[in-house]
C-alpha cells in the first residue's frame, strides 16, 4: 500500500477512473497541462492527452454549461471549479440545469458529472478563498454534495462520485490536502455516497462534523477523554443525501449533538442537525442540539482567520457545555 | 456565403422578397418543388398547433404559452436541414424545429399545459427539452458537440436564441467555448426585435448581430429571418462548415414576433400598430405561398384543405392531452434522482399519510 496525501489520492481517483473509462473527462481551468493549480490533476494530461484531460477557457458557467451537454451526449465529464469562491457565475447552470435536466427530462438524460471543488479556509489565502458554502449546495434538489476528510475517504468517494448517475458535487478541503498522509491502496476501491462514518464509539455525546473540521475534531475528542468524556464523533462525508440513520442512531445513544462545521451559522448544516436530532431523537435528548458553526459574517482576510476557525479547544468547550448542561 | 455576406458591412441575405419573387438567383438553394411544398406545410402545421395553443390557453385550458406568429421561417429552415443524426437544443421559440425532430404537438400541449411529460419527447431521441433560462442551452449545445467530436460521432448540434439572449454571460461563454474547442454548432439567433418590451436597439449598441461572431473567430451571417429560402440557404451551408470539422456558425435571422412575448403579455403597450401591420405584410408563410402560387406548385383549394386536415389533427392531439393520466404524486419525486433516496422517500411518504388521513375523515 501506497502512502497518500489528499492531492495524490484525488489523483489516484481520477487516474483509475480515467485508465477504464473511455467517457471519463477531465477539464477545468489550468487543469490540463498545468495539472491544476493545486497539482490534483498532475501527470493526467500527459498521460491521457488533450482529449481526455484538458484545459478550459475561463468561464465557470461554461465550464459547467458545456459538461451538462456532455452528458446528454453520454460522457461523464469531472469537471473542476478552481476554488469554491468562484463557482457563483455557474449557479445558473448548476441549479437551473444540472440538479433538474434529468426530472424534466423525465430521466432521459442523465447527469452523471462530477463538480470537483477545492473550499473551506485556515490555510491564510486571499478574499474568496476560504469559505465553506456546502449548505447552498446541500439546498438544491437534484444534487448530491460530497466531502471527504482524509486521503482514504477521498479516494473512495471520488470514484464512487464519477460513478455515480446522479450530479455529485464533490468538495474537497484545501487545509486536508496536504495536511495529513496516510495508507491508500494504490488499486480500485469505493466508498458509498450517502454513508457517514462513525469514527471514534463513545457514549456521553455525539459530535458531527465533516471536511477539514474533521481533524480538529478529532483533536477534540482526546482533550475530552483526558477530561473523563467521552465523545462519539461522526464523520458525514456526504452532506446531501444525508445519513440519517447513521446521525439519530448515535443520538439516541448518547442523548446529546454538537454540530461542528466552517460555515455561516444561520441556515447551515448544522441547523438540519438539529432538526434531524428533533424529529428522530427527541425523547432520547438530555441536552439542547446544539451547533457550533462559523459566525454569520465574512470569513476575515488572514490576520483575524484565527478567529474564526474552530480549534480543538473551542470545540472541546461546547463539548463541556453540554455534557455538564 | 459567409465571406459574401459580411456582417460588418451591414450586409444580409435575402433571396425572395416579400412579394414571393426570387431576387438573389445566385443563392438560391438546391431544393425540388417537394421539398419547398413541405416546408410551406411546415409553416402551416406549426402555426397551426401555435395559434390553437394560444386560443386554448385564452379558454383556460392551458396555461403561459410564448406564441411564434411570424417567424416561423428559421425554425422550419432548419427544418428542412437537419438529419437525424444532428441535434437540436432550442430555447422556447421555434416550434417548426421541434415538430419536425419528432415532438408531437401533445407533447408541446403537455409541457406548456403543466405537465413534465410534454419534455419526454417519446418520439425525439436528440432534442433537449425547451430552456427557459435566457442563453444557458447554448452551453448544452456546445458540450453536446464536444461530446459528437470526442466520440468521433457524425452530427451538428444547432441551438436557438433571441435578440435579448445576446446580452447574457452564456451567450459569450458559450460562443468562445466553441469556438475555442471548434465544435460543430450552428447558433441561430432569431433576432424578432424584441425581448419582451425591449427593443433590439436597447439591447445592444451594433446595427446588426452577426457582427458579434467576428470577434469569437467563426462566420456569423444575417439573414432575412422571413424568408424561408434564406434561411434554408444559410442553416444549409452552416451544416456542412460545421460537419466538415470548421467548427461553429452563427446566423442572425431578422424577424419578427409579430403575437405577444407570451400570452401574459400586451405589445400594445411598446409597439404600434403600423409596425405590426408592415410586418404582416411581410410574413414568411405569405411570401412562399405567393412564390408557391406563382410557379403553380400550390393553390387555395389546396390551402383549405390542409388547413382542414391539420385543424382536425392537431385538435386530436390537444384532447389526447387533455385526456392525458392525472398528475400523481410519484410524478414530483420519481426523476429527481436516478434511484430515489430515503429521505424523498419519506417526504412522499407523509404526503401519503396525510391523504389516507384525509380520506378517512
Amino acid at each position: 500500500m501506497a502512502v497518500m496525501n489528499m492531492v495524490q489520492s484525488i489523483n489516484s481517483a481520477l487516474d483509475i477512473k480515467l485508465g477504464e473509462d473511455n467517457l471519463v473527462l477531465s477539464f477545468g481551468e489550468d487543469a490540463g497541462v498545468e495539472g491544476g493549480v493545486f497539482r490534483v490533476t498532475e501527470g493526467l494530461y500527459q498521460k491521457y492527452g488533450e482529449k481526455r484531460v484538458f484545459d478550459a477557457p475561463l468561464a465557470e458557467s461554461a465550464i459547467i454549461g458545456t459538461a451538462v451537454g456532455m452528458c446528454v451526449s453520454g460522457l461523464r465529464p469531472v469537471a473542476e471549479i478552481q476554488f469554491s469562491g468562484f463557482v457563483y457565475p455557474a449557479f445558473d447552470q448548476i441549479i437551473s440545469h444540472v440538479a433538474r435536466m434529468h426530472n424534466r427530462s423525465r430521466g432521459k438524460y442523465r447527469m452523471a458529472m462530477v463538480i470537483r471543488m477545492p473550499y473551506g479556509g485556515g490555510i491564510k489565502a486571499i478574499e474568496h478563498h476560504s469559505e465553506s458554502m456546502e449548505a447552498l449546495f446541500a439546498h438544491i434538489p437534484g444534487l448530491k454534495v460530497v466531502i471527504p476528510s482524509t486521503p482514504y475517504d477521498a479516494k473512495g468517494l471520488l470514484i464512487s462520485a464519477i460513478e455515480d448517475d446522479d450530479p455529485v458535487v464533490f468538495m474537497e478541503p484545501k487545509r486536508m490536502y496536504r495536511a495529513i498522509k496516510q495508507e491508500v491502496p494504490e488499486d480500485k476501491y469505493t466508498i458509498p455516497i450517502g454513508k457517514a462514518k462513525v469514527v471514534s464509539q463513545g457514549t456521553d455525546i455525539t459530535v458531527v462534523s465533516f471536511g477539514a473540521l474533521m481533524n480538529e475534531s478529532i483533536k477534540a475528542v482526546d482533550l475530552a477523554k483526558k477530561a473523563g468524556v467521552s465523545v462519539e464523533l461522526i464523520d458525514l462525508r456526504t452532506i446531501s443525501p444525508l445519513d440519517r440513520e447513521t446521525v439519530a442512531t448515535s443520538i439516541r445513544k448518547t442523548g446529546r449533538l454538537l454540530s461542528v462545521t466552517e460555515g455561516p451559522t444561520s441556515f447551515g448544516v448544522g441547523a438540519e442537525m438539529i432538526a434531524l436530532a428533533n424529529e428522530e431523537a427527541f425523547l432520547y435528548l438530555e441536552a439542547p442540539p446544539t451547533r457550533l458553526a462559523g459566525f454569520d459574517t465574512i470569513v476575515p482576510l488572514p490576520k483575524g482567520e484565527h478567529l474564526y476557525y474552530h480549534t480543538p479547544e473551542r470545540i472541546f468547550y461546547e463539548i463541556k457545555k453540554l455534557v455538564e448542561y | 456565403m459567409f465571406k459574401q455576406y459580411d456582417p460588418l458591412k451591414g450586409e444580409m441575405l435575402r433571396i425572395m422578397d416579400k412579394d414571393g419573387k426570387i431576387t438573389n438567383k445566385e443563392m438560391m438553394p438546391e431544393l425540388d418543388d417537394q421539398q419547398i411544398v413541405d416546408a410551406y406545410k411546415l409553416i402551416h402545421y406549426s402555426r397551426m398547433v401555435d395559434l390553437k395553443a394560444v386560443s386554448y390557453q385564452r379558454q383556460g385550458r392551458m396555461y403561459t404559452y410564448p406564441p411564434n406568429l411570424g417567424q416561423e421561417a428559421a425554425a422550419v429552415g432548419v427544418s428542412t436541414v437537419m438529419r437525424d443524426i444532428d441535434w437540436l437544443v432550442p430555447a422556447y421559440r421555434e416550434l417548426g424545429a421541434y415538430l419536425t425532430k419528432g415532438a408531437t404537438p401533445k407533447d408541446i400541449y403537455l409541457y406548456w399545459g403543466g405537465h413534465e411529460d410534454g419534455s419526454r419527447f417519446p418520439g425525439a431521441p436528440n432534442l433537449l427539452p425547451i430552456a427557459v433560462p435566457i442563453a444557458t442551452q447554448l452551453l448544452h449545445a456546445v458540450g453536446i458537440a464536444h461530446g459528437l467530436k470526442y466520440q468521433e460521432k457524425e452530427g451538428v448540434v444547432f441551438t436557438f436564441i433571441g435578440d435579448g439572449g445576446t446580452s447574457e454571460g452564456d451567450f459569450h461563454e458559450a460562443m468562445n467555448f466553441a469556438a475555442v474547442w471548434k465544435v460543430p454548432v450552428v447558433f441561430l439567433c432569431q433576432n424578432n426585435q424584441y425581448a419582451i418590451s425591449l427593443p433590439t436597439k436597447k439591447q445592444t449598441a451594433v446595427e446588426c448581430i452577426a457582427v458579434k461572431a467576428v470577434a469569437y473567430g467563426m462566420p456569423g451571417i444575417r439573414v432575412d429571418g422571413n424568408d424561408f429560402f434564406s434561411c434554408y440557404a444559410a442553416a444549409q451551408q452552416a451544416h456542412e462548415y460545421a460537419q466538415s470539422g470548421n467548427g461553429p456558425v452563427f446566423i442572425e435571422a431578422l424577424t419578427y414576433r409579430r403575437g405577444a412575448h407570451t400570452t401574459a403579455d400586451d405589445p400594445t403597450r411598446y409597439r404600434t400598430k403600423e409596425e405590426e401591420q408592415a410586418w404582416e405584410d411581410k410574413d414568411p408563410a405569405l411570401r412562399l405561398k405567393k412564390y408557391l402560387i406563382d410557379k403553380k406548385l400550390w393553390s387555395e383549394e389546396q390551402e383549405s384543405e390542409l388547413l382542414e386536415k391539420y385543424n382536425k389533427e392537431v385538435e386530436a392531439q390537444f384532447l389526447e392531452f387533455e385526456n392525458y393520466p392525472k398528475y400523481k404524486l410519484e410524478d414530483v419525486f420519481q426523476y429527481m434522482y436516478t434511484k430515489m433516496p430515503s429521505h424523498l422517500a419519506k417526504q412522499k411518504q407523509t404526503y401519503e399519510d396525510f391523504v389516507a388521513w384525509k380520506e378517512s375523515q
